[in-house]
């Protein structure tokens, strides 16, 4: 054997560590998050294990972020300005993918873990959200318009960012708490979770929660939307109805 | 008690939006007026999305007029002529609110043109209304009467063409004039859930000059009709009527309408406009701080 070789087998190794990177296995509390009458949100822990490939204690320093996302939309961002003494909506750009909800949790702040390169390759942070701006716009505008729709949403508990929630017991068991607000969109939601050491992401994983009206309010999003003639209808009646009973009841008065 | 809206997207306290409803049921009752004007901004203060909160008020306006409207068709107290006409503008003023309603979304500008409609209209009924009931008032305490009001429409109307004899009204006027008004509270009740009756029931006194005793009813008649058609005009175009929000504001004010409508038969004519009068101030200053102060929200945002 060559004298080299030993010194080079040492360094490949360490460098070809991919074959010694840990896997993750998360899972959350609930997978479907049913919408029904009464609905105030909903608490949703994701949590889960990092293990060697071979399926033992991976015990290495890791640190996790769960990253939360619902379904993107194309949406236009207003903003508002005193033009004659009057605050109006001045200018609008449009992002064509913004997530209805994005929720991210750590065990250690983003910016002590990776890189800005990094954090924006895997979307880790508000401050990296992806939102696609439509058309040529200047960085500074496109910065300020992104700023204030992110802003907006965390005000309305739509987009957090908590990089503390995430807790990691014994090298080997993550959790993360994520609540939902009642405003929440339906849709399947995106629950990712990165394992990163030294700066560089090894590992990530996806599950998913669907989120979806049951019942009564199934029933009349649903009508809404395909029966707007006989929903509609309805409305009035219901409206008149109302009305004429109260009508009745007081004259009993 | 938590609600969730099915429509609107999110849960609100159900008592809030009752209590809510019985206010605005309140003034309909009172006045003879929807009381839209006021549930529509309190509902988008709430964090209802304003197009759900427009669509949704109007079967509130609905419900609190119908059995005011009853009760004054039964006193006879409804121009059924005039009303007839008001409601055919009415319909036209929906459609034209349907359409003017996404121009002014896909331009931004809805709440800003709104508001400023608000305040000048707002204020110059209420500043009018408030000056002649005030002028009663001040007449009535001196002991001198007043001096009869000579004309008794507006001259404009008297030069359109084309005359109708409307008797109840006791007017010989061009049905373009409340054909025209009609249409105007048609778009106003389309683009911001009102009834118009804030508006219809001053014009219909100040500008067409109809009959004392058959201004509250015919307005409520022609209230009733036109949010009617607005709630379809909402379901088949913006899809935004949450009927579990409309039910929650129709307990309030159905019931709240009953109280108010008790209220009104005990007051005195001119103390209840000097009371809309007030209020109707209060709403169109409110709107106008509303335009000049620095906004809560600089970004919004709306979906494509």
């Amino acid at each position: 054997m060559n004298w080299w070789r030993i010194p080079a087998l040492a360094l490949c190794l360490v460098l070809c560590g991919g074959a010694r990177d840990p896997i993750l296995v998360p899972e959350i509390s609930q997978h479907e998050i049913q919408v029904r009458q009464g609905f105030t949100g909903a608490d949703l822990l994701l949590f889960g294990a990092i293990l060697t490939p071979e399926g033992n204690r991976a015990a290495g320093d890791y640190d996790i972020v769960v990253l939360l996302e619902g379904p993107a939309r194309a949406i236009t961002v207003r903003e508002k300005k005193q033009v004659a003494g009057i605050w109006v909506n001045a200018s609008s750009t449009e992002f064509r993918s913004a997530p209805s909800f994005y929720a991210l949790a750590a065990s250690r702040p983003i910016a002590a873990m990776v890189d800005g390169k990094t954090a924006a390759i895997y979307e880790l942070g508000l401050k990296w959200l992806q939102l696609s701006p439509v058309g040529v716009i200047d960085p500074a505008e496109q910065k300020r318009f992104s700023d204030g729709l992110v802003d907006l949403m965390r005000r309305q508990g739509l987009y957090q960012q908590n990089e503390k929630a995430v807790q990691i017991s014994g090298q080997v068991l993550y959790q993360a708490r994520i609540s939902l607000p009642s405003s929440v969109q339906t849709g399947t939601y995106t629950a990712e979770t990165f394992a990163v050491r030294d700066g560089r992401v090894v590992a990530s994983a996806i599950t998913r929660v669907t989120v979806r009206k049951e019942g009564f309010e199934r029933l009349v999003a649903a009508s809404a939307e395909q029966y707007g003639f006989v929903y509609g209808l309805f409305a009035v009646i219901v409206s008149i109805s109302m009305g004429w009973i109260a009508g009745r009841l007081f004259a009993l008065i | 008690m938590d609600v969730y809206l099915p429509i609107a997207n999110l849960s609100v306290n159900g008592l809030v939006i009752v209590v809510l409803g019985a206010l605005t049921g309140l003034l309909s009752g009172m006045f003879g007026v929807g009381g839209g004007f006021l549930t529509t901004p309190l509902l988008i203060f709430y964090g209802v999305p304003p197009t759900v909160a427009a669509a949704s008020a109007a079967s509130q306006v609905t419900g609190a007029s119908v059995s005011g409207a009853f009760a004054h068709a039964r006193r006879g107290g409804i121009d059924y002529q005039m009303g007839g006409v008001l409601v055919a503008g009415g319909v036209i003023g929906t459609g034209l609110g349907a359409l003017l309603f996404r121009v002014l979304q896909s331009l931004g500008q809805i709440d800003t043109v709104i508001s400023i409609l608000y305040v000048l209209m707002l204020g110059g009924i209420g500043g009018l209304m408030a000056h002649e009931s005030l002028g009663v008032l001040r007449a009535e305490r001196s002991g001198k009467p007043l001096p009869p009001r000579k004309r008794r429409h507006h001259p404009l109307v008297a030069s359109l063409p084309l005359r109708w004899r409307f008797y109840r009204s006791g007017l010989y006027i061009s049905p373009l004039a409340p054909l025209l008004l009609g249409m105007f509270t048609g778009i106003l009740t389309m683009l911001m859930g009102i009834g118009g009756g804030f508006i219809l029931v001053p014009a219909m006194l100040y500008i067409l000059g109809i009959g004392v005793n058959v201004v509250v009813g015919t307005s409520l008649f022609q209230i009733l009709f036109v949010t009617m058609a607005t709630t379809m005009m909402h379901a088949l175009t913006t899809r935004a009527v949450d009927i579990v929000l409309a039910v929650l504001l129709l307990i309030g004010s159905v019931s709240g309408a009953q109280v108010g409508a008790q209220f009104a038969q005990k007051a005195k004519p001119e103390h209840l406009r000097l009371i809309l009068a007030v209020v109707v101030l209060a709403v169109a200053a409110r709107m106008a701080l509303g335009l000049g102060y620095r906004p809560d929200e600089i970004y919004t945002f709306v979906t494509q």
